[in-house]
């Protein structure tokens, strides 16, 4: 049986789900790695939330201009079709439900579809938000990347979340190293196993009720 | 004749007063205003209200701002970054008062202030804490938070390239807050790379109508990449 996957494995899983045509925002972090990934017979165009449609690669040598940088700050390309706007027009690109799926990390997700990906709730954390709670309740569809587990064991995918949350019922779908999980109306459906665990074991070692998709 | 010229960017801000309201545009560096930042911090002025996406990066422009102790308070999305260092000092010694905002709230504060609307219902940050104390209305069976608009005496942009009568355009990502805070400030001044004459913006290609935009001072055409043209 194959292993769980890695964090490339993870970011290409996600990549196969984003259609033709689509309108991606992919946050930072984790998610940036699912450009590396998506199909080029696929027309997929990238919106960085801080003003621009048609985000090309990362820029190297001649290509960086610090007038051209994605939400990480980090230079990068325009594509021809690209078109610039501010970020009113941006966030309201998110809101106003015009751009299909946002991908983005995750320290816990419920059941419910509750995201907490902002803030750690540490006393000593200086809180930043950013386009965090924007992302999170304005596309259409929001895939979280994650690794299911804490370094400590600690499950990710939880019934309730501890950490700050980011936005509430927003999450469709949680794409990890073991399993992607679709969460609908109370109930978390198993997708796809990657791991050496069964069902059985994946709800021992989560604490979850899970169900497998129904056979077509 | 109208002429928003100003000689340079000290005259540009010479009249900022203490605890004024100042907006300032860029995300991270992309369209931050260092000269005007720079000559506000000669200028002197102390107390002040900041408004901007971040809080300073390095120690330089906003940073440089803020390691002077000018800033009393800052109302911004993302303060806390690898080169924030200057901020996160100031804010754990309880020196400077953050309003943390989302993003996209922030973006349409400042533009509902430019645009006369008092306040507005979003979604956006609905049973999050920063949506607590605020007043929520469940609108055609979605929750929303209420926001104010939000104004300021000043805004400090930086555009591309503009004219005596204060039409501007933008370069690429550097665009992000400096149209709407232009038009949320009493007093917006542009800086930008290059003064063109009347006639030369194509009208089409204007993003900020010169309505908005009080003073305009040229200071250099100096591109972020010089191997780039526009």
């Amino acid at each position: 049986m194959k292993g769980a996957l890695s964090r490339d494995g993870m970011a290409s899983r996600v990549a196969q789900d984003i259609p033709e045509g689509a309108y991606v925002n992919l946050g930072i972090g984790l998610p940036t790695k699912v450009s590396n990934f998506l199909p080029s017979d696929r027309e997929i165009i990238l919106h960085t939330e801080n003003g621009m449609l048609g985000m090309g690669p990362v820029a190297t040598g001649d290509e960086i201009d610090f007038d051209l940088v994605n939400a990480g700050k980090i230079p990068v390309t325009e594509l021809p079709g690209a078109s610039y706007f501010h970020q009113a027009d941006s966030f309201g690109m998110m809101r106003g439900g015009h751009l299909d799926i946002c991908v983005l990390g995750a320290f816990q997700v419920s059941t419910s579809g509750d995201l907490a990906n902002w803030h750690t709730g540490g006393e000593d954390a200086i809180p930043a938000v950013g386009g965090a709670m924007d992302l999170a309740i304005g596309a259409k569809q929001v895939f979280v990347i994650m690794e299911l587990f804490t370094r400590d064991g600690h499950c990710k995918l939880v019934e309730d979340c501890t950490y700050p949350l980011t936005g509430i019922g927003c999450v469709n779908t949680v794409y990890t190293d073991h399993a992607v999980f679709d969460l609908g109306e109370k109930r978390v459906v198993v997708r796809e196993l990657f791991g050496e665990f069964t069902l059985e074991q994946l709800e021992e070692k989560t604490g979850l009720r899970l169900q497998f998709e129904s056979v077509r | 004749m109208i002429s928003k010229i100003a000689e340079s960017a000290t005259v540009a801000v010479q009249d900022i007063p203490d605890g004024a309201t100042v907006m300032v545009g860029g995300f991270g560096t992309a369209g931050q205003p260092v000269e005007l930042i720079d000559a506000l911090l000669e200028q002197g002025a102390r107390d002040l209200v900041i408004v901007n996406n971040n809080a300073g990066n390095g120690k330089t422009g906003l940073a440089a701002l803020l390691g002077a102790r000018r800033v009393r308070k800052i109302i911004c999305s993302f303060p806390r970054q690898s080169d924030s260092q200057i901020f996160d000092g100031l804010y754990r010694a309880g020196e400077l008062e953050l309003e943390l905002v989302p993003q996209g709230t922030l973006a349409e504060r400042i533009r509902a202030g430019g645009a006369g609307i008092a306040g507005f219902f979003t979604p956006t940050a609905f049973g999050t804490t920063l949506a607590q104390g605020k007043e929520t209305r469940r609108i055609n069976g979605r929750d929303h938070v209420l926001e104010d608009a939000l104004n300021a005496d000043y805004a400090l942009i930086k555009a591309h390239h503009g004219d005596r009568l204060g039409n501007l355009i933008y370069r690429k990502t550097a665009r992000n807050f400096g149209p709407l805070m232009a038009s949320a400030a009493t007093t917006a001044v542009a800086q930008v790379s290059k003064i063109v004459g009347v006639g030369e913006l194509d009208p089409e290609a204007v993003v900020t109508p010169g309505i908005f935009v009080e003073r305009i001072v040229e200071v250099g055409g100096k591109l972020p990449s010089a191997t780039r043209g526009v």
